[in-house]
């Protein structure tokens, strides 16, 4: 992966900019200081790593605004961060870039359970939206792994899931409205509280939009009454095959359970000796989750019950107390960082269609042989969206790119099958090279397009989601 | 009739749809089934993109349909019923409301982003939106987001199609997330509640954890729909009947077909079919629906009002006459934050009144930029969304 060089020409104006932007902003907001700025040099894609040229931690819209007009004036690229934990590089910087960090920006601004929303400053982390409003019995429902740090600014550049969209959907299906700052510094407001756009969509297109049209800097989340209760499931199978194949048997039958989960067996061994959750020793399993009241769940886990008995189960474990729910999740929830413990690992983030499932995870099976790399998958099943963690060494010559070539393929061939790149993590710079295996230039250049009209000279986080050769005339290259 | 046999080109495959825009040399008036005359009048010829139908692909089993964008609605939702399934979102169909003729389109719901009561609680046609192809004012073939559940690769023009009403390009095939269509349902009424109790019923309904799959008021009072598996709805709804009590008694009506019809009802906006007046479609703050319509009320319009989605739409019918209400809807919306549409009226009226909502300026500029860009002659739909 290559990153476009640094323009000199800005670089050699560092000290105007980061005066400029000291004019506008508090003493404390500007970071210009190598030692402070090396903090900003990457995200949770650590493989790839340079410091920006300055970083800035506006507090408000109106600093955000006056900091992006400064930059839009001088020609400086800005890099807008959430908590920096994209897995695909979203946040990481160039050498003349700005870093603008909404980490500060974390205030509820208001809370409405007549109307069900929440209006948060977008540096706010995910959890502590739910945080806000649990006690009086509501959720914010998307749940991306990274809940505890990452910041609704992120989930929305990124259109962020996790485990429960199955029911619940992403982040653009729980998004009402934001405040939006364009690269001129103009403070635009889209959306609201109410529900669905007046004219063109713009907010389903800023959404997902990686950083690239504007900075977020607030938003107007739909929030939920929580269901009455939950339980999960665990289920054992013989095979991968005969695991997808429940999956898509379930979903045919009406239940519409709020998560479905699936590990194969290297990543159950792995989190077994990690959390000691008490998992069967079996090739696949599934963890399945409803919600409702307790005789509701009874019956929806009774026909989920019937289902996997035709599929010879060698396990069907159902929480019977909170406990027992907890050990089922504990090792779902732990199977990054055990895979972690083994090795340095990539996160892939293709989806594809479900029924699709045993033919992929038997060709990646095929692929980890070729490359002699090992493969655990742990992933959301019920919508397809797979997370193949490959293991490498970071230490050995030659393994990182042996190990992006294995990812390369696997997600040529969740395109393949119908699928596509990037379920739920953004294609940032991991996955920009290869955007032409799922679009045509015809299709890439209608979205170029979009970033044209919202920042006319390519400022905004330019060097992500188009392959720089596509984006070079348009970035001024 | 405004145009005639010669003024009509149909189209059958995508390449001929991308080679008739290629072509055109003035604007295209783009028809699907014709059934949602909404907008500015267009002035052109005809591009009938009815023939580019058919499903190309259905996997019950992964929640996904595909299909032309000429494909009849009701082939779609013929071939949904008979795996047990249905389009979430509940598309509406307009044809009572507007008057017209003809057979509803995929194509037609996408680019009008049509829902119904459901949207509430399982989204809108946008969100079940899973992938388009589409060809551009300049001809160009344009295909976005893909035919899975999740899909955040590149940027989401797929949302951006949804409700663009043909102006950014013509649809030439959707894919759609499709769900289980529930073993049973029931609708729990209550009588003679006034706007304000109503969304104040309809509120606690939503505030509730019984899954509330549709809340509006209208001539058959207030109505809270639960669905699901049979148990499930019964318990759910005498649970909700206890949070509705004090509103006033509550009767249960659990015979599928006549819980289909009233909701069938709603969902078409059945008591402004047929006769005079024009129809303006509110989009508010559900708790803002009350003042906004005893707003309209001081004006002497807005008595004739349905409300779905708990209040957060309004529908309303005043006198075709003047501006039809406008400038009265237009500030009371406004100063709530919301957006209201003129969905029907005459010829005439709609020549005189914008019935897209005006956009602020910066906003206003991004859509002109969009359109430009995606449409650089100015030939779909031209001026149909102002």
């Amino acid at each position: 992966m290559e990153m476009p060089a640094a323009d000199t020409r800005v670089m050699a104006r560092t000290s105007e900019i980061v005066a400029a932007l000291r004019a506008v902003l508090p003493a404390d907001a500007v970071i210009d200081d190598p030692a402070e700025t090396r903090a900003y040099e990457c995200d949770a894609l650590t493989a790839y790593r340079c410091p920006p040229l300055a970083a800035i931690l506006p507090r408000s819209t109106a600093e955000v605004a006056a900091a992006l007009k400064v930059c839009h004036d001088l020609g400086v690229p800005v890099v807008p961060r959430g908590s920096g934990t994209s897995l695909a590089g979203g946040a990481l910087p160039t050498a003349d870039s700005v870093i603008l960090g909404v980490a500060r920006m974390n205030r509820v601004i208001e809370v409405d359970y007549d109307d069900r929303f929440i209006r948060v400053e977008a540096g706010r982390t995910n959890l502590s939206v739910t945080g806000a409003v649990e006690a009086d019995g509501f959720f914010y429902a998307p749940d991306p792994s990274s809940q505890l740090a990452c910041a609704i600014a992120g989930n929305v550049a990124m259109n962020s899931g996790g485990a429960h969209c199955l029911k619940y959907g992403v982040t653009t299906n729980n998004l009402l409205g934001v405040t939006l700052v364009t690269m001129a510094g103009e403070v635009i407001e889209i959306g609201g509280a109410h529900m669905d756009a007046g004219g063109l969509d713009l907010l389903g297109l800023i959404c997902g939009s990686e950083g690239q049209l504007g900075v977020v800097t607030e938003a107007t989340l739909r929030i939920l009454p929580k269901p009455e209760g939950a339980r999960p499931v665990l289920i054992g199978f013989t095979s991968n095959e005969v695991a997808g194949a429940c999956v898509a048997d379930i979903i045919k039958a009406g239940v519409l359970p709020v998560a479905i989960e699936f590990m194969d067996r290297p990543c159950i061994r792995a989190t077994e000796d990690f959390a000691h959750a008490g998992y069967p020793d079996c090739e696949a399993l599934l963890i399945v989750e409803v919600e409702g009241a307790e005789a509701e769940i009874d019956e929806q886990l009774g026909l989920i019950r019937q289902i996997a008995m035709r599929h010879d189960p060698v396990e069907f474990r159902e929480a019977a107390s909170e406990e027992e729910a907890r050990k089922i999740w504990l090792g779902r929830k732990s199977a990054f960082g055990a895979m972690g413990q083994i090795n340095d690992y990539m996160c892939l983030d293709g989806t594809i269609p479900v029924s699709s499932l045993p033919h992929v995870l038997r060709r990646i099976g095929e692929m980890s042989r070729e490359f002699g790399l090992d493969v655990g998958n742990v992933f959301h099943a019920g919508d397809g969206n797979m997370h193949p963690l490959i293991l490498y060494n970071a230490n050995t010559p030659g393994d990182l790119e042996r190990c992006e070539a294995f990812g390369a393929e696997i997600l040529k061939l969740c395109v393949e099958v119908g699928g596509c790149l990037t379920g739920e993590h953004g294609v940032g710079i991991e996955k920009r090279d290869l955007m032409g295996v799922q679009y045509a230039p015809a299709d890439l250049e209608a979205q170029m397009r979009v970033k044209d009209v919202f920042d006319p000279a390519w400022l905004l986080n330019p060097a992500k989601v188009f392959p720089l050769a596509a984006s070079a005339g348009r970035r001024g290259v | 009739m405004d145009h005639n046999e010669s003024r009509v080109v149909k189209v059958t495959e995508e390449r001929e749809l991308a080679e008739a825009i290629r072509e055109a040399t003035g604007p295209l008036r783009i028809r699907g089934g014709g059934t949602r005359t909404v907008g500015r009048v267009v002035e052109g010829v005809d591009l009938d993109v009815s023939g580019l139908n058919g499903i190309g692909l259905y996997e019950p089993g992964a929640l996904t349909l595909v299909a032309g964008a000429g494909t009849p609605l009701a082939e779609v939702e013929v071939a949904l019923a008979a795996e047990g399934q249905r389009l979430a979102f509940e598309p509406a169909d307009w044809r009572g409301l507007l008057g017209t003729g003809g057979a509803p389109t995929l194509g037609g719901m996408v680019a009008a982003n049509v829902s119904g009561p459901r949207r509430v609680q399982a989204g809108a046609c946008r969100d079940a939106l899973l992938g388009v192809r589409f060809v551009d004012g300049s001809g160009t073939v344009v295909k976005n987001g893909g035919r899975v559940m999740k899909n955040v690769t590149g940027y989401d023009l797929v949302k951006l199609m949804a409700g663009s009403w043909g102006t950014l390009g013509v649809l030439s095939e959707v894919s759609l997330k499709v769900l289980p269509a529930p073993e049973a349902a029931a609708v729990l009424v209550l009588a003679g509640l006034d706007p304000a109790a109503a969304v104040g019923a309809m509120t606690a309904a939503l505030r509730s954890p019984y899954d509330v799959t549709g809340a509006a008021h209208g001539p058959w009072g207030t109505l809270l729909r639960i669905e699901g598996f049979a148990g499930s709805v019964d318990y759910r709804a005498g649970r909700l009947a206890g949070v509705l009590a004090p509103f006033g008694e509550v009767r249960v009506e659990r015979d599928g077909a006549a819980v289909a019809a009233l909701w069938r009802a709603v969902r078409d906006v059945a008591p402004f079919h047929g006769g005079d007046g024009a129809v303006w479609r509110v989009s508010l703050r559900p708790s803002d629906a009350p003042g906004f319509l005893a707003a309209l009320g001081r004006n002497g319009i807005g008595a004739d009002a349905v409300m779905d989605w708990g209040g957060g739409l309004v529908w309303t019918r005043v006198p075709d006459t003047g501006d039809a209400g406008e400038a009265v809807i237009r500030a009371e919306t406004r100063a709530r934050g919301g957006h209201a549409t003129l969905m029907r009226a005459s010829a005439g009226t709609r020549a005189r009144v914008a019935p897209f909502p005006p956009e602020p300026a910066a906003v206003a500029a991004l859509s002109a930029g969009l359109r430009a860009r995606f449409d650089p002659r100015g030939i779909l739909n031209p001026g149909l969304m102002g």
